[in-house]
């Protein structure tokens, strides 16, 4: 298992706080690690060298904050970097045209068809009436596939049996969408290599007749170097307008995203989680990017707890974490959360190569430990819980006693408690990065 | 029906010489009057640069490097294929059945063309005079018994199946019982596509391989990992985690008829020793070859 970036990264570059700076020589160690990690994740090559340019650009003669180590900062950096590079905000779908088109093109196997069904499910969810058009008249059984999805989807397709050509499918579906009063519709085509000429115009024919104001590229996460070469393919042979990436929901890293969003400029707009029609997630550049430096996928760790934690109460701790007044009573509440939310292993192996996974019996807090952080809490009056800087030696003496506990373990827990401070403080400065760290201090 | 049936070997040759072009081009250019150090590593990086990897690219330069001395590009070229060329060539071993009944379990993530190559397989095997039998183990994705039943119609082979969400298992313990009593050469079970971190749908799959094992002792006799070839580094993950569950007794790498080099074989091949038997380079039914380490090897570098 990977060794997490941002440990590797604080590693190289713990010599450079005296430093004060990163500098040309002091970052050296860290931009291997990053060429590493990104061809691990399957970045291209030649992008992978782009982007240690435009990083190397960006972190020289930053200095090094008070608050944050050399590592930290330069972790910064390089997420930043990346998930500007990876689209800066979420990109949505253009429906535009009478009726809306998209049209859903890639190689074979990538996901094409069953993504059709799935953004059928994602615009219906959002007031749409979809129609769905099978249009890959090559592979055995792929209208039968998406007719038997579609109805699993409940939304109406057209019905391509006994055509033989994909762009009579096309016309005549058309027609009937326009009759109908579909408000979009959602073309499958059959996979085909970028470089079968016969086949690529076939597309442009397509693209010709439907005038489809998204051109979905579908692209499988899990690949490799040639993804600058097919979607550059794709792209300049009919133009594609976006990127879906499937599969997402197994241990790839998915460098092949920031391959294609580099060589053709074109946003990823979905990520495909499942094999289940309603697995359709609207793309995150940051998520990716973290999922693709192994630094954990941040947000989805928050999102997890804030789904165990209700919505109101996630942004009611939010907004204390915020106006730094997090109390040691939200501490204790975070510690129940926790207990809900299973085992903090569980909620880390969310985390593709996360380092912590390896460390987890170190980070893991057992049952008793929080019983007794309960226990001390459940001792102190609730101005001691609100303001625990009063608390001074007979106080915590006192609190010991009443909990069961040893003066140590409420000093342990004050110190636990500071820490979880500081890391929050961080997060609120740096949008998430610090939850890793907010982590492992709580072993 | 069939997509621009092309000559079999023609479109393999194609396929090849694309995946040799992409990397030749850098390796040429790297030998334009570089240093040694520049050569070695312009080597390296068309080496990443066919999914080998970092860490087996690296490794195999090393060796490189300190084998020899000189900064010969031409001798550096040859050593460096036969470095390749000798891990492959272990792995090298066509899938050639030994019983009767021999059952064939091909499984591997979705989409990776299992269905497809089981289609050829049974192509194949029919015309060397085999009795074929298919199971349509994919009671899952939708569509996908018909697509199998589509191709035993082509192929001109029976087809077991059940309705669609029916168990797996059940469909198997059918399968080899029709198998015996109809006296089949061949009998190839397909299985729904699945991620090898799913572990529960990879307990359903060892789950699957029991029953066939409880059946007929000694099969499945193949345990066939689908491969496809524009997959990265992630394709290590696949064959790792499918041999520790299942055992994986062969390979086959599919779609290498796109710019995809599959170079991620020889890592799996050296790390995991699994036997590589079959290419696929296309969507016909001919468009499937015996896996040759050094044809594989000549288009690489
Ligand atoms: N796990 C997972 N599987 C997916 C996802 N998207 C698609 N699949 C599966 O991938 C396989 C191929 O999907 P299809 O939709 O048939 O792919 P396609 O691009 O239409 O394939 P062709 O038409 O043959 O080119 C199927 O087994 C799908 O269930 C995803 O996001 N996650
Ligand atoms: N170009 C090319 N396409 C291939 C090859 N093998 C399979 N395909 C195509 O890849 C797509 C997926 O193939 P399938 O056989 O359905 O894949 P699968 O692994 O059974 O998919 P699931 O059952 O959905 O997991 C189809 O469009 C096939 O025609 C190959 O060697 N070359
Ligand atoms: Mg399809
Ligand atoms: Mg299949």
């Amino acid at each position: 298992m990977l060794e997490g970036l941002s440990d590797k990264f604080r590693k190289v570059l713990k010599d450079v706080r005296g430093h004060g700076a990163l500098s040309d020589s002091n970052i050296q160690d860290a931009l291997k690690e990053v060429r590493l990690a990104l061809l691990e994740a399957d970045v291209n090559l030649v992008v992978v060298k782009d982007f240690i340019a435009a990083v190397k650009e960006k972190a020289l003669g930053k200095e090094v904050l008070g608050s944050l180590t050399p590592g930290q900062q330069f972790t910064k950096v390089v997420h930043d970097e990346l998930t500007r590079l990876l689209g800066g905000s979420e990109a949505t779908l253009e429906l535009k045209g009478r009726p809306p088109v998209i049209m859903l093109v890639g190689l074979q196997g990538s996901g094409k068809t069953t993504t059709a069904a799935k953004l059928a499910v994602h615009l219906k969810g959002r007031g749409r009436n979809p129609y769905i058009v099978p249009a890959d008249m090559f592979r055995l059984a792929a209208v039968l596939q998406l007719k038997k999805l579609a109805s699993e989807a409940r939304v109406d397709c057209f019905d391509s049996e006994g055509y033989s050509k994909a762009d009579a499918v096309c016309a005549e579906a058309l027609r009937i969408a326009g009759i109908k009063g579909y408000d979009c519709v959602i073309v499958d085509t059959a996979g085909r290599l970028h470089i079968d000429d016969a086949l690529m115009d076939e597309l442009k024919t397509l693209k010709g007749i439907l005038k489809p104001s998204e051109v979905l590229f579908v692209a499988d996460s899990m690949t490799g170097q040639d993804a600058v070469n097919t979607a550059k393919g794709f792209d300049s042979a009919v133009g594609v307008t976006g990127v879906a990436l499937t599969k997402f929901d197994g241990d790839a890293r998915g460098g092949a995203a920031l391959s294609m969003r580099m060589t053709t400029g074109k946003p990823i707009k979905f990520v495909g989680v499942g094999e289940k029609i309603d697995a359709l997630e609207v793309f995150h550049p940051s998520r990716l990017a973290g999922r693709i430096l192994d630094m954990g996928d941040v947000l989805t760790l928050i999102e997890k707890a804030e789904a165990t934690l209700g919505e109101k109460e996630a942004k009611e701790l939010q907004r204390k974490i915020k106006k730094d007044s997090f109390t040691l009573e939200d501490f204790k509440g975070q510690l129940q959360q926790i207990k809900k939310m299973g085992s903090i292993e569980s909620i880390l192996s969310m985390v593709p190569g996360f380092n912590a996974v390896k460390n987890a019996k170190d980070v893991k807090i057992d049952e008793k430990e929080i019983l007794r952080v309960e226990a001390i809490i459940n001792s102190m009056t609730m101005k001691e819980r609100v303001d625990p800087s009063c608390l001074n030696a007979s106080r915590r003496q006192r609190i010991a006693k009443g909990s069961g506990t040893k003066v140590s373990d409420v000093n342990k827990l004050m110190n636990q408690y500071q820490d979880m401070r500081k890391m929050m403080k961080m997060m609120r400065n740096s949008g998430g990065r610090g939850m890793k760290g907010l982590l492992n201090r709580m072993r | 029906m069939f997509k621009g049936i092309k000559a079999g070997l023609a479109s393999l040759k194609a396929g090849l010489a694309r995946t040799h072009n992409a990397i030749m081009g850098n390796v040429e250019a790297a030998f334009s009057g570089a240093s040694r150090e520049e050569i070695l590593e312009n080597l390296e990086e068309s080496l990443i640069l066919s999914d080998i990897g970092v860490a087996a690219s690296s490794r195999i330069v090393d060796e490189l490097r300190g084998q020899f001395a000189g900064k010969d590009p031409e001798r550096l070229k040859e050593l460096l294929r036969s470095s390749i060329y000798r891990i492959l060539k272990e792995a090298e071993a066509p899938l050639v059945p030994t019983a009767s009944p021999f059952v064939i379990m091909a499984l591997g993530v979705n989409g990776v063309g299992k269905t497809t190559t089981i289609g050829k397989l049974a192509s194949r095997y029919t015309s060397e005079g085999r009795s074929v039998l298919l199971a349509a183990g994919d009671t899952f994705r939708a569509a996908a018994i018909e697509q199998l039943e589509l191709w035993g119609e082509r192929v001109g082979c029976q087809v077991i199946r059940q309705a669609h969400g029916g168990d797996p298992g059940a469909i198997a313990f059918d399968a080899v019982r029709a198998a015996i009593s109809r006296k089949s050469d061949v009998l190839i079970l397909d299985t729904a596509g699945r991620l090898h971190t799913k572990t529960n749908l990879v307990e359903e799959l060892k789950k699957v391989k029991r029953i066939v094992g409880r059946e007929l002792p000694g099969a499945p006799h193949e345990n066939l990992l689908v491969l496809d070839a524009s997959t990265g580094q992630n394709a290590l993950n696949q064959a790792r985690l499918f041999n520790e569950a299942i055992g994986v007794t062969g390979i086959a790498l599919t779609k290498l008829d796109g710019t995809a080099k599959g170079g991620i074989i020889v890592p799996i091949a050296g790390e995991l020793k699994i036997p590589i038997r079959l290419i696929g380079v296309g969507e016909s039914a001919s468009d499937l070859k015996d896996f040759d380490a050094r044809e594989f090897v000549d288009a690489l570098i």
